[in-house]
């Protein structure tokens, strides 16, 4: 078993460089987050003091919280996968534009990705970009569902 | 209380009398009323209060703020267990992001790394995520509370490794080519690392994956170890890979518990932004504060939730 080998020439002083591609993806959740984060308070502080109108109020949220999330859409009957999308006059369901946001966010960086490994000719990475873009994809479709209890 | 909102949806028990799945609803309904006597607005408030003194904890502790965040506020507060994990997930989720370029610019998130290792938790915290939806709340609960109590004791008894000693390179590491360099600026040295016993890591993470997207844990506790000890990653290798895939692995679980209408912006909301506040200040906090003291009163909160989720799952407590 070999020791980790601390390079201690001078010429290894520099600091590595990193490539063009981590950059873009960096400065991508630089701006990203923040304006994820940003859209989240904005439209959370719309919905909770009644700026916009909401589907459930907030007051009345108290009696759903406690339930499972399954209960939770069949008792008020609220949209389930993308179908809030079209709720986006309610305050509740604007406030979901940040989340989702920030789950794009994601996405989008493996997109900065891809035609890097492509160009690098590097298959295996290029192929676990693919699939790493096609289970995210999967899991924002709403196409998986779930049972409950 | 209620009926505004039915008259308002038009849409909600029309037929309560008649209906035994409405009339069920209607129970579980009063039955999930937290506090009626309690101001709505006080929960968001309380929680968002926790969160900011749980994102200052969680920075001087050296840990993440979702391992936190779940088991505390499941415990301690009257949302079901589904919208806990749903926000914990976009906690660490908002978490991972705003951490992401700091490190993947000082190249201590490596993607050579991360992106195989993102891809199998991703899957499985998909996986995950339906079995946490799926599951009775009692076993879910319990499965918590024995989680959340053994991660405490890897907190008590994990030693991390700055610098580990890594043996021969496997196959699997060759074909990947994990390896990098970072500089050590405390060390004014370029630090250049491999990573060894690739298979057995990322098997490792199909488990990680798994609770993470079950319980909506930011799975950094589990990350750093098996990058660390299991692979031979330097620890800051670790540390920053981990914080990196987290954004990557929370976000097929935080898609699944959105479309399944399990991320309430009023629990989530909240947390997020009490989460980033705290962190911002916990980090101007970091030079002046004894880490020690305070992993170890994160430890005894850990372990104090982990055995009230325990307690609660069982129904013996609460």
């Amino acid at each position: 078993m070999a020791e980790l080998k601390i390079n201690n020439t001078a010429e290894k002083t520099r600091v590595p460089a990193v490539s063009p591609e981590q950059i873009k993806y960096a400065n991508l959740l630089l701006y990203g987050s923040w304006l994820g984060i940003l859209i989240l308070a904005v439209t959370f502080i719309l919905y909770v003091t009644g700026i916009m109108p909401s589907y459930i109020e907030p007051s009345q949220m108290q009696n759903y919280w406690g339930m499972r999330a399954s209960d939770y859409l069949e008792v008020t009957k609220a949209p389930h996968g993308w179908g809030w999308l079209g709720m986006l006059g309610y305050g509740d369901f604007i406030t979901l534009l940040g989340i989702a946001f920030l789950g794009i966010l994601t996405i989008i960086g493996y997109l900065i990705l891809l035609p890097a490994y492509l160009a690098k000719k590097d298959k295996i990475y290029t192929a676990i970009v693919i699939v790493e873009i096609l289970i995210l994809a999967l899991a924002a479709s709403g196409v998986l569902k779930a049972g409950g209890h | 209380m209620l009926d505004s909102i039915f008259d308002k949806t038009g849409l909600l028990f029309s037929s309560a009398a008649t209906s035994p799945v409405a009339v069920n609803m209607a129970a579980s309904v009063q039955a999930a009323s937290g506090s009626p006597d309690t101001p709505w607005w006080v929960w968001p408030l309380l929680l968002f209060v926790v969160t900011f003194v749980m994102g200052i904890v969680a920075v001087l502790a050296g840990v993440g703020g979702g391992v936190l965040f779940v088991p505390i506020v499941g415990s301690f507060f009257p949302f079901h267990l589904n919208f806990v994990s749903g926000a914990g997930l976009v906690v660490a989720l908002a978490g991972a992001l705003a951490a992401g370029p700091g490190l993947l610019k000082a190249n201590l998130a490596n993607l050579r790394l991360a992106l195989p290792v993102a891809l199998i938790a991703s899957a499985f915290s998909i996986v995950g995520a339906f079995l946490g939806l799926a599951l009775p709340t009692h076993i879910t609960q319990t499965a918590l509370g024995i989680t959340i109590t053994l991660i405490a004791l890897l907190f008590v008894f994990s030693k991390n490794s700055e610098y580990p000693a890594v043996g021969a390179r496997d196959h699997l590491s060759r074909a990947l080519g994990i390896e990098g360099s970072y500089y050590e600026a405390s060390a004014g040295k370029t630090v250049d690392w491999t990573v060894w016993r690739t298979p057995q890591g990322l098997f490792m993470f199909i488990f990680i994956g798994t609770v993470a997207g079950m319980f909506g844990l930011g799975a950094g506790w589990a990350n750093v170890p098996v990058l660390n000890l299991l692979m031979g990653t330097p620890l800051k290798i670790a540390v920053g890979s981990s914080k990196f895939l987290l954004s990557i692995t929370d976000t097929s679980a935080a898609w699944v518990y959105m479309n399944q209408g399990a991320v309430l912006p009023i629990i989530a909301v909240p947390s997020v932004l009490g989460i980033m506040f705290g962190s911002l200040v916990g980090v101007r906090l970091l030079a002046g504060a004894k880490p020690k003291a305070v992993r170890y009163l994160v430890i005894v909160m850990l372990l104090f939730a982990g055995i009230r989720s325990l307690l609660k799952g069982l129904g013996i407590w609460g």
